[in-house]
């Protein structure tokens, strides 16, 4: 008798899909299989990014991978009675994954391997381009990388847009008896997970990155910065960290080249602030997470006071490809000053949650209508928010704006780290905005007086604003305030704190117990 | 002159907990957030009594030692109940209604945000953002995330799972 390759059936380890029962899916997948007697494997990748269909399960067959989803364990026995181990027709499928249109319209260049392999796989890693960019690192100069890594256009992902190839050089140029590299993993934005995604689901490509900056800038040391609300990205990524240096491609000499390069996972202890660059560098130290002053900029004086190439997990992901297939084809992607993809988190009251990696360029509108197909709720949608919770509220009239760094800044909004959350007309926009200030005064680091008193006299303000109490008088003395924190404060958190808040009260006034937007304008112009 | 620890006025189990987290973590650069992880990860909290144990292991003063844990909104200096369960407060799990599970979780629970009930089976606290945000309201309920979460499945959570420890 013949015997048959089991067949493949892929079921997502990423949080979110555990999150909707993924693991109790590929239990219930095993189970029956075993109990029908058919020769089943089930592995575990990373997830594709549409997070509506979690748990999304793939099935390899004769044409591709195959998709099924949301699937629960109730749904499992009915998929093996309609043939799914061959593709068969099932109310929860999907066809071809990749032919998704969700998945097919995106650009996956950081992401190309996420959802695809095994995280943890080093085969996989490398059988899937992994390691090229690392082994085209080592044989150039420093400078030569630095150089590459420039021309890319890359600019820094976690929210600034600061050059990566500037600060690169920076590092460099700085001599010292030690240098590090620091991946800022604490992804605190609200709307955010692509970090995470890239840390569950592709952990080796984020560990490439940090070599690459690791040998061309002279560093030994390496630090992953992760926030404590990701355990699931710190139990890989560590696996990860392991497996690479026992196979060689991290610790005493990276891939035989006599080159030092170690990687250690530190959790962050739930503060947003050490999002901030130098409170992270003083949490790293085991300190309070109080922001420094600037200068000296880390690439010059960073960790432990020496010169620090620290950049966002995103943007040490897209340095691979930059060093595999040149830094031409990163640039070529693109509009303007914002070159390469970037992956937009599509989050909040949407219908179709989820990861969208695309060059930079396409509106809001195809972003959030396209591929989100409008909000969860069916209602219109009212408000969206963009770069996390220091970004400017978009009124609906806004959405054709294209989601690049600058068109953003046109709009008096921010791209940050590529979050967008999405509202109905449910929303209360001064709740919001009270909400904005409410949270920088629960995650002030205290060391600035405008972040620190500001948002709670903004907390303050707002209340007396929403109670009726002279709101004329509020309104003036809330911008006041705004304009000090934007202009006084230490860091984008006081500094920033108000862009929700000012863009709030501009384009949903009503919500404050003011006359509308238009009505306004017009009272002004007689 | 090697001066002596400082006693470590603990049960002997907790004292064990610290005395391993030191013996872990001490030597490396920065190692306060480690060892108060290592410490909170099996004892639930970090004990005050500890700190002067902490700071004499890493050549701090004890003042800096208690900034560091004070800053954090992690760590805790008491034991939490049973079950933890945090509730994410951030913009895309309001944009899913998250301000009305909050209300109905206190409701069900019967414990305030931030607190621990008074029979010591559960604390509640707030989290901002498990990268969760499509997939909202999201909580964690004994370090295990869970998505679209309501009232009726937290409590569920906190009254079927075995303890976290």
């Amino acid at each position: 008798m013949p015997v048959n390759p089991p067949t493949v059936v892929w079921v997502p380890l990423d949080a979110a899909a555990k999150s909707v029962g993924a693991d109790e899916v590929a239990a219930a997948i095993v189970a029956e299989a075993a109990r029908r007697r058919l020769p089943v494997t089930v592995r575990r990748n990373g997830t594709r990014g549409m997070l509506w269909l979690e748990p999304l399960v793939e099935v390899e067959t004769a044409g591709g991978r195959t998709a099924y989803g949301p699937v629960a364990p109730g749904d499992v026995a009915s998929l093996f009675d309609r043939g799914f181990l061959a593709g068969g027709a099932h109310p929860l499928g999907h066809g071809r994954t990749e032919a998704i249109p969700y998945f097919a319209r995106q650009e996956r260049v950081t992401f190309a391997r996420v959802g695809l392999t095994d995280p943890l796989d080093l085969a996989a890693y490398e059988a899937h381009g992994g390691w090229r960019g690392l082994r085209n690192a080592l044989a150039r100069s420093g400078a030569e990388v630095v150089d590459a890594v420039t021309r890319s256009g890359l600019r820094g992902r976690g929210g600034a847009g600061f050059p990566t190839g500037i600060k690169w050089k920076t590092v460099l140029d700085t001599p010292a008896d030690r240098k590090y590299v620091v991946v800022n993993a604490d992804e605190g934005d609200s709307g955010t997970f692509s970090d995470r995604m890239v840390m569950e689901g592709d952990p080796y490509l984020l560990l490439e990155g940090m070599a690459v900056a690791g040998v061309a800038l002279g560093a030994t040391q390496g630090y992953v910065y992760l926030r404590s609300e990701y355990p699931d990205a710190e139990r890989v990524l560590t696996a990860a960290v392991e497996r690479a240096t026992a196979a060689g491609f991290l610790g005493a000499s990276v891939l035989g080249s006599g080159k030092r390069f170690d990687v250690e996972v530190r959790r962050g202890a739930g503060s947003y602030v050490c999002g901030e660059e130098t409170a992270l560098l003083e949490s790293l130290e085991g300190k309070r997470g109080v922001v420094r002053y600037r200068p000296p900029v880390p690439a010059v004086a960073g960790l432990f006071g020496r010169p620090t190439a620290l950049n966002n997990v995103i943007t040490f992901a897209s340095v691979p490809f930059v060093l595999d297939r040149g830094a031409d084809a990163y640039r070529d992607l693109g509009v303007g000053r914002s070159r390469g993809t970037l992956p937009f988190q599509l989050a909040g009251n949407v219908a179709r949650g989820g990861l969208v990696e695309k060059a930079f360029g396409l509106t809001l509108r195809e972003l959030i209508e396209d591929f989100g197909g409008g909000t969860a709720s069916g209602r219109p949608v009212r408000a969206v928010q963009v770069g996390g919770p220091l970004g400017s509220f978009l009124p609906a009239s806004a959405l054709d704006v294209p989601l690049d760094y600058e068109a953003l800044a046109g709009k008096g909004g921010i791209l940050g780290h590529g979050g967008v959350v999405v509202f109905d007309d449910t929303a209360d926009m001064a709740r919001l905005a009270r909400y904005a200030m409410e949270f920088c005064a629960i995650e002030s680091c205290g060391k600035c007086t405008p972040c620190r008193i500001g948002s709670t006299r903004g907390v303050e303000v707002i209340d007396r604003l929403v109670a009726g109490d002279r709101p004329q008088r509020q309104v003036a003395l809330l911008r006041d305030l705004c304009d000090t924190m934007t202009h006084a404060s230490l860091c984008a958190l006081g500094g920033m704190a108000p862009l929700p808040v000012t863009s709030a009260l501009d384009h949903f006034p009503e919500d404050f117990g003011l006359a509308p937007a238009g009505a306004a304008r017009d009272a002004r112009r007689s | 002159m090697a001066v002596s620890p400082p006693p470590l006025p603990l049960p002997a189990d907790l004292a064990q907990v610290v005395e391993s987290a030191l013996a872990a973590h001490a030597a490396r650069p920065g190692a306060l957030l480690p060892i108060f992880h290592a410490i909170q990860d099996r004892a639930g909290y970090v004990p005050r009594e500890a700190l002067p144990r902490i700071a004499w292991a890493v050549n701090q003063s004890q003042a800096d030692v208690l900034g560091t844990l004070s800053f954090y909104h992690d760590f805790r200096t008491h034991p939490p109940g049973r079950h933890v369960v945090k509730l994410c407060r951030a913009e895309a799990c309001q944009a899913r209604g998250s301000d009305a599970v909050v209300a109905d979780v206190e409701g069900r629970l019967r414990v305030g945000m931030g607190r621990t009930r008074e029979d010591g089976a559960v604390t509640l606290e707030p989290v901002y953002c498990l990268g969760n945000c499509a997939l909202g309201p999201s909580a964690m309920v004994d370090g295990r995330l869970h998505a679209r979460a309501t009232a009726d499945r937290i409590a569920a959570l906190v009254e079927e799972a075995p303890p976290c420890r």
